[in-house]
């Protein structure tokens, strides 16, 4: 460190010191590092324990230094209502892909937030499935280009994109959900407050919280990371609007 | 004028994806394109050190956690005045 | 007759299907087959087929059920963890005697596994996979080629048995490039008089179900699924033999791993030794006669069974030997391909 400076920000010490596989430019790497801040801050690192999923992020378990399950593909909600119901006063989470929230693990996904499971669900929507080599997903956009709509997804065919943080605030049991993105530092920022948000209301036992972030996959989309952010403003938040969804009438439970 | 701040980039964490550089709101980094990390990817680095106000915006938008950031320290007569 | 290409397995499947009649596909993306999916999408607009991608397994299976009751020839591919989903469908599809190809392209588990071959499914497969006594036919590609006459083949046995059948590939013969000789398309023309595709003034309605709550009933329609078994066991059995008919040693093997045994008996041969290999084409039925017989023959010593994991077929060669010769095994797990010096070295050791 230079004489006369003082070090302002470094990454987070939960966050495990190796190279992240992830794509250049991928928000999973991003979201990756905000919660491990937030849990940092929080000093909650010896209370959480996380979910992975199936899908690019099927490794988080290298990278988040948390204990944590790995669920069969679409489960998740399902492994973190085991978890969380054997212990209410831990932090537990979901991370979860497009794939495996909306698409196989639809059902598990609705029920624990019609149940009003006491956890925080992370969904990384990218629109595609980019572990698998980039096949649509169900929130694929319409005319969108992928390995199984390589015509540009057609509604007549297959209907149009799911807006999961949408269908979820429908449930009296959800307590908070909003949608946020990371493509320019101000986004990321509140996307950083939105999980440190989910996790507080956690920690009160307000009910399910949802953090939907509008991601991107420069991989599949095939798009320099740059491109990537491009097509996330002018596309996709026009139809994923990012904001405040639901949240909690009373902050106490 | 020195500058408010500076950043270290760990090479090999790079990945080369530029965000940082998109998102750097004085222009002072820049993605070396005749260096390349083990990874072959063209690393950021703090290409002008005198523009750096140490906002934070690369580190915040880094997905890979590469940037420390580091803002200088205040000077008492420059406080005064 | 015919047309030759060099393809990709998971490709050649996906042309193999849309010459052989395909009507309807419903499957899921999963690592190392989703390249079925991507090919029949590209290919969709040339064709008449309906392709869906389905939000799970699950519900992939049922659309199977759905689409194959309705009449129409239907096919999904999937790999070991997809198709552990399927099993519930796949036993509902056996007791409804719906015609259904599947492929399941198998992968290191158990678990999520790894993305490298395996052929750790054959129990899942032959013995049934899902609950209750029934059995899809099992065929055992050990090639591109021969994955692409087994689809012909599949679809046929499917209609004609009105039962499910399992293409047993592989990560590796899904992934490999071969030149494959692609049949001329054939011109599916369907005769399904028991389908549900609409009530009309001259039939009775047709009711595809499995629920049978009287026992008499019960067993009554397990019978007749049996009685279909046996007829299945008579008429289609299928097998290779190679340098077998003085082995002192049979080495029995399926799928890729048949190939490298190939070469174990190539080199064996080469060095005095009298091997041979004796490679089951499919599965269920399994060739337990003829493999019997060999434990009567004189010349044979001992068997091998060479398989990538933890000894499944093996269970049916000991069944088949029944005790007369002692059945061996050697086995790499986890989606490491033995080689053939390595399993030439074991029998050796065997052997003393």
């Amino acid at each position: 460190m230079k004489e006369g400076y003082k070090l302002i920000y470094e990454g987070p010490k939960t966050l495990v010191d190796r190279r992240m596989h992830y794509c250049p430019g991928c928000f999973h790497a991003t979201i990756h590092k905000l919660l491990m801040e937030v849990i940092e801050e929080m000093d909650i690192q010896e209370k959480t324990v996380g979910v992975c999923p199936v899908g690019c992020s099927v490794f988080a378990y290298d990278y988040m230094d948390v204990d944590m399950q790995e669920a069969a593909h679409g489960r998740a909600a399902a492994v973190a209502t085991g978890i969380k119901r054997m212990l209410p006063d831990r932090f537990v989470f979901s991370y979860q892909g497009d794939g495996d929230l909306a698409a196989i693990g639809t059902a598990e996904t609705l029920h624990a937030c019609n149940r009003g499971e006491n956890f925080t669900f992370i969904f990384i929507n990218n629109g595609i499935y980019g572990m698998t080599g980039g096949q649509m997903a169900p929130t694929t956009l319409e005319g969108q280009k992928t390995s199984t709509s390589p015509y540009g997804r057609d509604p007549e065919k297959i209907g149009l994109p799911m807006k999961m943080a949408e269908i979820v605030s429908q449930f009296d049991r959800v307590a908070y959900v909003e949608r946020v993105s990371c493509d320019t530092p101000a986004h990321a920022r509140k996307a950083k407050k939105a999980l440190r948000t989910a996790f507080e209301y956690q920690g009160k036992k307000l009910g399910t919280t949802f953090v939907e972030v509008a991601s991107n996959c420069p991989s599949g989309w095939k798009m320099t990371p740059e491109e990537s952010l491009k097509w996330l403003q002018e596309r996709v938040f026009p139809y994923y609007p990012l904001k405040v969804f639901k949240k909690p009438e009373k902050e106490e439970a | 004028m020195p500058a408010k701040g500076y950043v270290e980039i760990d090479i090999e964490r790079c990945k080369g994806c530029g965000l940082c550089v998109l998102s750097c709101p004085t222009d002072c980094l820049a993605l070396n394109t005749s260096d390349t990390n083990s990874y072959g990817l063209h690393y950021a680095y703090l290409d002008d050190e005198d523009k750096c106000i140490a906002c934070m915006n690369c580190a915040v938008i880094c997905p890979d956690a590469a940037i420390t950031v580091y803002k200088k320290e205040e000077d008492r007569k420059e406080q005064r005045s | 007759m015919g047309e030759l290409r060099l393809m990709k397995g998971n490709e050649a499947l996906g042309e193999a299907a849309i010459r052989a009649g395909l009507q309807g596909y419903f499957g899921y993306p999963i690592t190392p087959q989703s390249e079925v999916i991507e090919y029949l999408a590209q290919q969709e607009p040339h064709h008449n087929y309906t392709l869906l991608q389905a939000e799970s397994e699950v519900a992939a299976v049922n659309m199977m059920y759905g689409a194959g009751g309705a009449g129409a020839r239907v096919l999904t591919t999937t790999s070991s963890p997809g198709f552990s989903l399927m099993q519930e469908g796949i036993s509902y599809i056996a007791a409804a005697e719906i015609p259904c190809l599947f492929c399941n392209v198998v992968r290191g588990g158990p678990g999520l596994g790894t993305i490298q071959p395996s052929q750790s499914d054959y129990f899942q497969s032959t013995k049934g996979g899902g609950h209750g006594d029934y059995h899809p036919i099992v065929l055992a590609p050990n090639s591109v080629q021969e994955t692409v006459d087994f689809v012909y083949l599949g679809f046929e046995l499917a209609d004609k048995y009105r039962t499910p059948v399992t293409i047993l590939s592989d990560g590796a013969i899904g992934q490999m490039m071969e030149k494959v000789v692609l049949p001329d398309p054939i011109e599916y023309k369907p005769n399904k008089p028991w389908a549900t595709t609409g009530k009309t003034k001259d039939r009775e309605r047709n009711i595809l179900t499995s629920l049978y709550i009287q026992s008499e009933d019960m067993e009554k329609k397990n019978i007749k699924l049996q009685k279909k078994y046996e007829k299945i066991k008579k008429n289609e059995v299928r097998y290779e033999e190679y340098n077998t008919e003085d082995a002192e040693i049979i080495i029995t093997s399926f799928g890729l791993t048949s190939r490298v045994c190939k070469k174990t008996v190539d080199v064996g041969r080469k060095e005095g030794m009298k091997i041979g290999l004796f490679r089951p084409q499919i599965l269920w039925p399994f060739p337990w006669n003829r493999l019997g017989e060999y434990g009567d023959k004189n010349h044979v010593k001992f068997f091998i069974s060479i398989e990538m994991n933890a000894g499944q077929m093996v269970e049916d060669v000991k069944l088949a030997v029944c005790g007369k010769k002692p059945v061996h095994f050697y086995g790499r797990m986890g989606g490491i391909v033995p080689d053939p010096i390595e399993v030439l070295e074991h029998i050796k050791k065997i052997k003393e």
